[in-house]
């Protein structure tokens, strides 16, 4: 296409100039309020950051043996991904987990495939990351069980929960209660963690599948932030000061393929954070104002045609997560367009960060590209667009009302309609599906033992058999009067664990008292 | 003029991942077919009676969970049972190329792997249901 014709935007439809000139863009300096340019003055000189692969498949047993694989190869932190039925509350025996188990991450239904997956892994040394959302508490509490069984003090826990029971209304929806009562649980792990794991993030605050449902990269900022505004405000009324719980919460982003335009968002997150942080809710504490992040490389933007490009592409995102000043970072595989990733391929993309990290010179200065007259255009450009729909937000009675009404729903689902039209009419180019084509020999993917799912059936048949099912029971009842009543649910659910209550019975316990939820389809 | 084809949109299984059963849905209707779009979490019973209830001529399935050779063959049956065998069916999502041999060997009309155009799948639906544009 000639010039003249094309039309220059960034992936979410900014539009962008040919050049950029110098402005009024004076930043105070990284470390310093509100830390557009990083929450640390020495960045990553004074620690790196965790490079953490998100896995897990099929059997708990299986899943151990990555993590350990992980570890030997120079990860340095863990990141748990669970199956479909674990996600949504039911036990690998349930009628709807037929063909599900252990598909899209390890299949956990109790405490003793939680103990499995652990194995070996000193929970006081490494820090784990848990993807769990509507039975966030209930997996949570199987992993503080565990760390019991391994003499290590919760206090001494590193690690973050997702528990963002938000976005799952708004984006992936792997929700299982309604919103208040499931915003209840969240509250419920803020206020336990407040008091008992002062090293845990109880909450991670997540953009990342915002922006792989299809929204801009305005979009994700300006909901994640806004769905942050929430919790904090859920604990706030619960009676928690701030300065309690406000430094552990942490964010998650996704790593898209506009390299400055993310940059920019993440720049612009960390600076909105701050001065709502302080500003709007009063918080004292610096700890408070800072804004930490995990970012993802984008999983929407891996290609099944030539996926060796996969790599080239998760490269350049991971960059500008790093030149945005991550804390924590996840490399897609190369081969996740079709499953979950093969050894080699999760091998590569752990490398790509060791490459960027030790071989590229960008971990030696903090914000680099500070300065940039395009980078800080799009970090204003991104922070008065976000903070316009934080405000509409706000307008409509806050996320949950907006959730209610559909709102981040319907204009997530116009953007990536928008998007996938532009791709369509050739308008955006993707290397090897609408242009550069060419065959390419098939890859080498991991197979799922489709024998996880009944080793997992048989693994909790024994294990129904050998508790004591009185008190199974007598934990379920108490657990429930709790719900029904205004405790917090944690201890309870400690109790149902430790006597090996499933998952699923747990979850069919609070969808008895908190009922379910289905949500209004909008196309 | 013919009436429109009518489609069932369906997301089976735990999966909520719904953003390209939506693109679809829409594109369909933009493509001037009538589509009902069932919403998460269906079991093969659930939209098997959708495509009855609402005399649907194609259903479209999309699964990205790899729960797809559970799913599919089980639909596939109902739709013997009901005497529905005209009613055709295409999944898309993330299903590998010898799962989607498979697939079709069971009587499903079309797979539509990641990067499969709009344009194809609207293309592929007028022909396999003799619809003149």
């Amino acid at each position: 296409m000639k010039t003249a014709e094309r039309q220059f935007t960034t992936i979410s439809g900014v539009p962008v100039e040919p050049v950029y000139g110098p402005g009024e863009y004076r930043n105070p300096e990284p470390g310093d309020f509100p830390y557009t340019r990083g929450i640390h003055r020495d960045m990553y000189r004074g620690k790196l950051w965790t490079m953490r692969q998100f896995s897990g498949f099929a059997t708990p047993e299986e899943t151990n043996r990555r993590y350990r694989y992980l570890l030997e190869q120079g990860q340095t932190g863990l990141s748990v991904a669970f199956d479909l039925p674990t996600l949504m509350g039911y036990d690998a025996d349930h009628a709807l987990s037929e063909g599900e188990v252990g598909k899209c991450g390890a299949s956990i239904s109790s405490l003793e495939d939680m103990e499995i997956l652990f194995r070996g892994i000193p929970l006081g040394e490494v820090s784990v990351s848990m993807t769990i959302n509507s039975p966030a508490a209930v997996i949570w509490a199987m992993y503080l069980a565990v760390a019991e069984q391994q003499g290590v003090e919760w206090s001494m826990l590193n690690g973050t929960l997702q528990n963002d029971i938000l976005k799952e209304y708004i984006a992936q929806k792997e929700y299982i209660f309604p919103p208040r009562e499931s915003m209840r649980l969240v509250t419920d792990t803020i206020e336990f963690g407040a008091r008992n794991t002062p090293k845990f993030n109880p909450v991670s605050i997540s953009g990342y599948h915002i922006r792989e449902a299809g929204s801009t990269a305005v979009q994700e900022l300006a909901f994640t932030l806004r769905d942050g505004m929430e919790y904090v405000e859920a604990a706030l009324e619960r009676g928690l000061a701030i300065d309690d719980f406000a430094p552990r919460l942490s964010f998650f982003f996704n790593a898209h393929s506009d390299f400055f335009e993310e940059i920019a968002k993440y720049r612009a997150a960390r600076k909105i954070w701050a001065h709502a942080m302080r500003e709007r809710y009063g918080a004292k504490n610096e700890r408070s104002w800072k804004l930490r992040f995990h970012a993802q490389t984008a999983g929407c933007s891996l290609t099944w045609q030539q996926p060796y490009n996969n790599v080239v592409r998760t490269a350049l995102q991971a960059l500008s997560a790093v030149l945005g000043g991550a804390q924590s970072l996840h490399t897609n595989s190369l081969d996740e367009a079709y499953a979950l990733p093969s050894e080699h391929a999760v091998t590569i993309a752990l490398r790509t960060q060791q490459v960027l990290a030790y071989e590229s010179g960008v971990a030696s200065v903090a914000d680099p590209l500070g300065g940039s007259y395009f980078l800080e255009r799009l970090t204003l450009d991104s922070e008065s667009a976000a903070n316009e729909y934080i405000g509409r937000i706000d307008a409509m009675g806050g996320m949950i009302a907006a959730i209610e009404a559909g709102f981040p729903q319907t204009e997530i689902a116009l953007a990536s309609y928008r998007y996938q039209c532009e791709v369509e009419s050739g308008q955006r180019t993707i290397v090897g599906v609408n242009r550069f084509q060419s065959d390419e020999p098939p890859i080498e993917l991991l197979q799922i033992d489709e024998g996880a799912g009944e080793r997992q059936i048989a693994k909790l048949a024994a294990l129904r058999s050998r508790r004591d099912n009185g008190r199974v029971q007598r934990s379920l009842d108490a657990l429930r009067r709790a719900a029904e009543a205004t405790e917090n649910t944690m201890p309870y659910l400690l109790d149902a664990v430790r006597a090996y209550a499933t998952l699923g019975e747990i979850c069919e316990a609070l969808r008895g008292v908190f009922g379910t939820y289905t949500e209004t389809s909008h196309i | 003029m013919k009436p429109p084809i009518r489609v069932l949109v369906a997301k089976p299984g735990l999966d909520g991942h719904d953003r390209g059963a939506k693109v679809i849905a829409r594109a369909l209707r933009d493509a001037g077919m009538e589509v009902i779009y069932t919403g998460l979490r269906q079991t093969p019973e659930m939209i098997v009676n959708a495509a009855l209830q609402e005399d649907v001529q194609v259903i479209g399935l999309s699964i990205l969970s790899g729960a797809h050779n559970a799913i599919v063959p089980r639909v596939m049956e109902l739709l013997r049972e009901k005497q529905m065998d005209d009613v055709k069916v295409v999944v898309g999502g993330i299903v590998p190329d010898q799962d989607a041999t498979a697939l079709k060997a069971q009587g499903v009309a079309a797979v539509f792997q990641p990067g499969a155009s709009l344009e194809g799948i609207v293309n592929f639906i007028r022909g396999a249901t003799n619809t003149a544009i």
